[in-house]
């Protein structure tokens, strides 16, 4: 595996110099590019058959998904597919109804989330005090010990309070490991080991300027808590201006340079694709989930999407999981296509392979007349 | 990289804004600007009643006591606007924490319960009191939504006074506890009647000081996470804002502001009974919050102010108004009973002529203003709305 410099040898300076007249040639450039192949090295995300239904439909089936570093992967399949649930399962958004998703090494998501669980579990050590406190308040006649009794209880109950606002590792561990129970991860833990996602249907938080919506894309870079936002301690503000400084290299990267301070909702749409885009490149993640990333996108800019994807992979490494209809997209910058159709895989390889898989062939534009 | 910067930049002129360097001031300065903003109010306000429209209807005392009040209202509506106007979480039973505060400092301090702790130390004990039952309410409603989440914080709001009403061996039921014990500094004992002016200056500080501790929450990373989830939570949580501490936090500092208030007012009024936080507190603070322009902290103090005068000073000087005046029909009626009519009418109008509150926020006056925006009204939607 070569590094960052290594890699942009060959096709580096073309792409930085190509108008989008020729956008096409990148394209073709990038899908050979010589870091493609997804055998190399341990894999960065692997799924394992993922399953997912809704009721009686299926929507995911079955499905294995590998992806190395510094890959870009692709789904592809007509509309209903199941491309969006299992993006979802992957972003930790769905549970899968079974199969399970490691990433880095780590089991992420493994099965069902019963979050309704979640708050009684943080809840039953204080409340367990303060029922056996209760009782013994009850039997104890004088006013000292119901006194010391209701503060015993009560300072139990802040210190699991406090404990489910701070969320230990061991208590997770425990319920996790020990107690199976809460084995899933929610989004943000997926955030947190390092995935960044976007949306089919862009959602940016509209009110928002352009620059906060990226400090909100960094929330988990920044490490201040609640007492340096109560002091505005000098940590805090030292913080925030380099975060600050950090998100506006961000918008520059994607190609906002000037428009941090306008609000989201007043960006054309291929600006907002973009701003989602450096928003979930804001917390420095090592997989980046795109759905449909150039969908409504004109032909310059879709082009622009596509090199801009391919300079993210190339400069910061990052390995891409990408949910296309665009099949100049898909077909030039992919290292490897997974199809899949109602819920199932019926193709994976090379594009080229793809490409030529009659399978494909036939989910795209029905079986041909024998 | 020069090939994305070199799209073709419709470039939006940008409004041209009033007062700019002051703003970038008051910006910077936040906690200096609140202290200074404060003092001059707190000290205009006797002042201004001491000329002739207002020395008319009383006393300067009569109406430095009902600033007091006002004030802790002011406090409620701070906190609830962390809840409702920052995070967006619906949130009707908000009286409960005031409740709680005040029940907390009268059993600290009343003859009933033969306590007697310190006022300053229990203004903290207070807020933690609340923060504690904030998340305990937090914690149930984390994963409801909207009409969900307010039905939920209803019922929350019933069941607190509720228990304070029947567990009488506790709480004296529906007489309350009385004889709460004042503040004291040093050796000087705060006077419940008469002198109203160190309950006055303490209420002052209590909201310049919560205004300064909301203003840093609001400007940093956790006001942050607040707006992305009050903006679209799923995509909060997928940009790796922990939704749920996040709730939680909110409802805690929310809560722990109605606790200030609450041992404020136990100490101010000597008094608590269960009937001083039923649900018309819950909606009046909301309402308050609303009306005030949801999300901008200052707007929520003023707009806080500004109604409960309305509520419990004009209304009734109205009477005392048309009494001296002798209108024939109007001196007739009794406002104080139509206090609520009046008030109801009020709301309707606001809401139908200015949503976004008295003093909305920037983003407030986005989400409900979008035709005035100039590039909205060139391009429209950029989700492909028409301009209207």
């Amino acid at each position: 595996m070569s590094g960052p410099a290594g890699t942009s040898d060959g096709a580096g300076p073309e792409i930085v110099e190509a108008e989008i007249v020729v956008a096409e040639a990148v394209v073709v450039r990038e899908a050979t590019a010589p870091e493609a192949g997804p055998a190399q090295g341990e894999a960065l995300l692997r799924a394992r058959s993922v399953t997912k239904r809704f009721g009686g439909l299926v929507a995911v089936r079955d499905v294995n998904l590998d992806i190395p570093p510094r890959a870009i992967v692709s789904i592809i399949g007509p509309n209903g597919a199941g491309k969006t649930t299992f993006f979802n399962v992957v972003a930790g958004i769905l549970d899968p109804t079974s199969g399970s998703v490691e990433f880095a090494g780590r089991t992420m998501v493994a099965r069902p989330r019963r979050t309704w669980l979640e708050p009684i579990l943080w809840m039953l050590p204080a409340v367990l005090v303060l029922v056996v406190a209760f009782l013994l308040g009850v039997q104890s006649r004088t006013e000292a010990e119901v006194l010391v009794t209701a503060a015993v209880a009560l300072g139990t109950l802040v210190f699991t309070l406090l404990l489910a606002i701070v969320r230990p590792s061991w208590y997770q561990t425990l319920l996790a490991r020990y107690l199976g129970v809460l084995r899933s991860a929610r989004p943000n833990d997926m955030v947190a080991a390092g995935i960044g996602r976007t949306f089919q249907n862009i959602r940016l938080f509209q009110n928002m300027t352009a620059l906060e919506n990226v400090l909100v894309g960094m929330h988990l870079k920044l490490r201040s808590n609640l007492i340096d936002h109560l002091l505005s301690t000098r940590r805090q503000r030292q913080e925030e201006d380099v975060a600050a400084r950090r998100a506006s290299e961000l918008l520059r990267l994607v190609g906002l340079r000037g428009r941090e301070n306008e609000v989201a909702r007043n960006l054309p749409y291929g600006d907002q694709r973009r701003l989602e885009l450096a928003r979930a490149l804001g917390n420095d993640p090592a997989l980046l989930l795109l759905d449909e990333p150039t969908a409504g996108m004109n032909p310059a800019e879709t082009a622009q999407m596509t090199q801009l994807i391919g300079r993210l992979r190339r400069d910061l490494g990052v390995s891409v999981l990408l949910i296309e209809h665009d099949m100049r997209v898909v077909m030039g910058i992919s290292d490897h296509i997974l199809v899949m159709d109602h819920g199932e895989r019926i193709s994976e390889g090379t594009p080229d392979h793809v490409r030529r898989d009659p399978k494909v062939i036939e989910a795209y534009l029905g079986a041909a007349p024998t | 990289m020069t090939t994305v910067q070199d799209l073709p930049n419709r470039q939006i002129t940008p409004r041209p804004v009033r007062f700019a360097r002051a703003r970038e001031f008051l910006r910077t300065h936040r906690s200096l600007s609140v202290i200074v903003g404060m003092a001059l109010f707190a000290a205009a306000l006797p002042v201004i009643v001491l000329l002739p429209p207002f020395s008319g209807f009383s006393g300067q005392a009569v109406w430095l006591d009902g600033f007091t009040i006002a004030g802790i209202y002011v406090l409620l509506a701070l906190g609830l606007n962390i809840v409702v106007g920052l995070s967006g979480l619906l949130d009707l039973g908000y009286a409960a924490f005031f409740a709680i505060g005040s029940y907390t400092f009268a059993f600290a301090a009343a003859p009933f319960t033969h306590n007697d702790f310190p006022f300053w130390p229990m203004l903290l004990v207070g807020a933690v009191m609340a923060a504690v039952f904030g998340v305990l309410l937090g914690a149930p409603t984390l994963r409801l939504r909207g009409d969900y989440l307010a039905i939920v914080t209803l019922g929350f709001g019933e069941i607190v006074p509720i228990v304070f009403l029947n567990a009488s061996k506790y709480t004296d039921g529906p007489n309350g506890i009385g004889g709460i014990s004042p503040p004291k500094v040093l050796d000087y004992i705060f006077p419940t009647t008469g002198n109203p002016w160190p309950y006055y200056l303490v209420m002052a500080g209590l909201i310049a000081f919560s205004m300064i501790l909301i203003y840093r929450l609001e400007e940093s990373r956790l006001g942050r996470a607040w707006m992305a989830i009050r903006e679209d939570e799923l995509a909060a949580a997928s940009n790796g804002v922990n939704t749920v501490t996040t709730k939680l936090l909110a409802f805690a500092l929310g809560a722990s502001t109605a606790g200030l208030a609450g041992v404020f007012s136990a100490s101010k009024l000597t008094l608590v009974s269960p009937n001083l936080f039923r649900f018309d507190v819950s909606f009046t603070v909301l309402a308050m919050v609303v009306l005030g322009g949801m999300g901008n902290t200052w707007g929520v103090a003023v707009g806080a102010f500004v109604i409960f005068m309305i509520q419990n000073v004009v209304l009734k000087q109205l009477n005392l108004f048309f009494d001296s005046v002798q209108v024939p029909i109007l001196s007739d009626i009794n406002f104080i009973q139509y206090q609520f009519l009046l008030y109801g009418i009020a709301l309707v109008a606001m809401m139908l002529l200015r949503p976004e509150g008295l003093f909305p926020s920037r983003r407030r006056r986005r989400e409900l203003h979008t035709e005035e925006d100039p590039s909205f009204a060139e391009s429209g939607d950029p989700l492909g709305a028409a301009p209207e």
